[in-house]
């Protein structure tokens, strides 16, 4: 009863003006990044981060309209996938299958809205999923010391590897690599500066932000320039829609593989190291097997369709549990928006929910509300939003690269900042062409301080003894998870990942 | 071939870090680990999947003709201009600019050029600073 009480104490948060309008507008511009190729959820989230800040957003706030574009990007990206079989954001790879051929088949109207529901029943599932589960996460952080806070980083750098590359020595070099970055700037614990080289501006380090715009946000841009795709995918391409209501017997077909999905995509996206796109092909592939008896999956199948697109939202929402309860984010997205914590300077993780109830709950009572505008928005307005896709990339790139600019300038009013984003941005596009993972690289620069800062305090905690990192049994047990984690996919995932890799888009690179 | 350079490379990156890392001054004042030691295993990592991936390279990647690499190239200088420029000639006229060659690059005519740069540049001014406040930087002109 407890949680009814807080959750209720949250909807009298999400419910002001404020809130509700930045919910809307996260939604809006949430469904568009989704549904423009090229504009995923992490760089749509990126990009808006800066923003939130300057313009003076409290913690809750910014957290509602970010997440609100998080969810909403989640609805978006199926857009392009059944219209144009291009996945507008990599979770949304595998509605393509079984989305465009029912497109092709004249059903283009019944695949959006039944996608719609699906995701929906994703997404609400998830949050209550996320309200049931993450406090008792949050009782069983209680229990962690420092020691067991470094095991925990490690295991999410280790796990990650899993998913987000096809090779384990690329996501360990990126991973090493973010934590290298964080080093940068005067030591906080003796107060010497390290790596610094005399330049004045590192001494604070490198601001997070900066490299997340630039990493995924600028090296998108360099990304079109390279391949110098100005054209819209969607040009010369009729783009019918029809009828915008399922039938009811579509529904009843799809709610048992809805629900499945939905259960299977927030388990995936509570794992660390997976993400939405993981949520999404699992649950594709479950069902294929479960219940694909004729065969019909890939032409059109409603079922596939639904599959994947509960799979992906159930997952968004499965991936805000270890992030707000442990501070530890399991994919590319929750990592921006451990960002957004951090840059509030909010800690996550137990804490959070016991000293800013307001925040937790306020976040969740948005998600909720949030979660009725966009099936609002995705099945009356949808066509609207197909519009968006007619715009051509030559017009919206320069754009997203000046707003990038506007958010950091914004922050610092620094030209340093800006020349440290365009260096971000070239690495990022030299790391995705070495099929270098990102999303490590910006855990490691988000949570480097962190995870040595609680390395450091167990060691000293005990005497200068090494061995305390793993004597308890809850660190043994996160070593051994950690080590199995990287481990396994070397042996049993690469099969896995192939196929998962094989649908990836160039443009997609960015995993979430 | 660029998986066994890019190996070779993380490998003297890592190298790098730890004699700048050896480099770290202590203070007299320091707890039992010392600010050396964590870059000391990171370096570690990074040396040790550098040489994984010196020795096990993956199948080539798609590199751009070198017609495109000069492409981004020009586009990071023009983007490094932009920022030095940015307080000098004030946000309207630099972004106007910096938008209009990445439309212009990405293929388009000379009149969407223009637009884009200029609608860009004033759209990102009204909804940024008139609206909502933000303080961009003000040039000769105050805008």
């Amino acid at each position: 009863m407890e949680l009814l009480a807080n959750l209720g104490d949250g909807f009298a948060i999400a419910l002001s003006w404020q809130n509700i309008g930045l919910a809307l507008l996260g939604c809006f511009l949430g469904t568009i990044m989704g549904a423009l190729p090229g504009l995923g959820p992490s760089n749509g989230v990126a990009i808006l981060i800066p923003l939130a800040f300057t313009m003076g957003l409290g913690a809750t706030p910014s957290l509602i309209l970010l997440t609100s574009v998080y969810y909403g990007a989640m609805y978006g990206g199926r857009i392009s996938s059944i219209l144009l079989n291009i996945p507008g954001d990599e979770p949304a790879m595998m509605t393509c299958l079984d989305g465009h051929p029912m497109a092709k088949k004249g059903l283009a109207g019944e695949a959006l809205s039944l996608s719609g529901i699906a995701s929906f029943v994703g997404a609400f599932l998830a949050t209550w999923g996320l309200i049931l589960l993450a406090p008792q996460l949050v009782k069983i952080a209680l229990l962690f010391g420092p020691a067991e806070y470094f095991a925990l980083f490690a295991l999410a750098f280790m796990t990650l590897g899993g998913v987000s590359s096809t090779n384990q020595a690329k996501s360990a070099f990126a991973a090493a690599l973010g934590l290298g970055l964080a080093t940068i700037g005067v030591d906080t614990q003796t107060g010497v500066p390290r790596f610094t080289f005399g330049e004045v501006h590192l001494y604070d380090g490198l601001d997070f932000l900066v490299a997340i715009v630039g990493l995924f946000a600028l090296s998108e841009v360099f990304i079109f320039l390279e391949t110098r795709h100005g054209g819209s995918d969607a040009a010369g391409r009729k783009l019918t829609i029809g009828k915008l209501y399922p039938p009811v017997s579509m529904i009843r077909q799809t709610t048992p593989t809805m629900l499945r999905t939905s259960f299977l995509g927030f388990i995936a996206g509570v794992l660390p190291g997976a993400g939405a796109s993981l949520g999404s092909f699992i649950s594709y592939s479950m069902e294929k097997k479960l219940v694909d008896k004729e065969g019909t999956f890939g032409t059109g199948d409603p079922r596939g369709v639904a599959a994947p697109e509960a799979g992906n939202n159930a997952a968004a929402g499965g991936a805000l549990v270890p992030m707000l309860a442990l501070g530890v984010p399991g994919s590319g997205t929750t990592a921006v928006l451990l960002a957004v914590l951090l840059a509030l300077n909010i800690t996550p993780g137990p804490l959070l929910f016991s000293q800013n109830p307001d925040v937790v709950w306020g976040l969740i009572a948005a998600l909720f509300i949030a979660n009725f505008m966009l099936l609002a928005m995705n099945i009356p307005m949808v066509g609207l939003f197909t519009r968006v896709l007619m715009i051509p990339s030559r017009i919206l790139m320069p754009i997203v690269a000046m707003v990038s600019f506007v958010g950091i300038y914004g922050i610092s009013g620094s030209t340093f900042d800006l020349l440290v984003m365009i260096g971000f941005g070239v690495m990022g596009w030299a790391l995705r062409k070495l099929d270098v993972p990102l999303v490590p690289v910006i855990l490691g620069t988000l949570l480097g301080n962190a995870m040595e800062n609680n390395l450091r305090r167990a060691v000293t905690i005990d005497n200068g003894n090494w061995w305390t990192l793993a004597d308890s049994p809850l660190s043994i047990a996160l070593w051994t998870v950690a080590i199995i984690g990287f481990v396994l996919p070397v042996i049993v995932g690469a099969r896995l990942k192939a196929r998962m890799h094989q649908r990836r888009d160039e443009k997609g690179a960015v995993s979430d | 071939m660029s998986d066994r350079i890019f190996g070779v490379f993380g490998m003297i990156l890592a190298a790098g870090y730890v004699f700048a890392a050896l480099a770290i001054e202590e203070s007299f004042l320091s707890d039992a680990v010392g600010p050396k030691a964590f870059p000391l295993i990171i370096a570690a990592i990074l040396g040790l999947s550098g040489a994984v991936i010196a020795l096990r390279p993956d199948p080539e990647p798609h590199w751009p003709a070198l017609g495109r690499l000069a492409e981004l190239a020009a586009a990071v200088v023009v983007l490094i201009l932009y920022a030095e420029m940015l307080p000098v000639a004030g946000f309207v006229i630099a972004t106007a600019f910096a938008a209009a060659y990445l439309a212009w690059r990405l293929g388009s005519g000379p009149l969407e050029t223009v637009a884009v740069g200029a609608g860009t540049s004033i759209g990102i001014y009204v909804t940024f600073h008139l609206i909502l406040g933000l303080s961009l930087a003000k040039g000769p002109f105050g805008f």
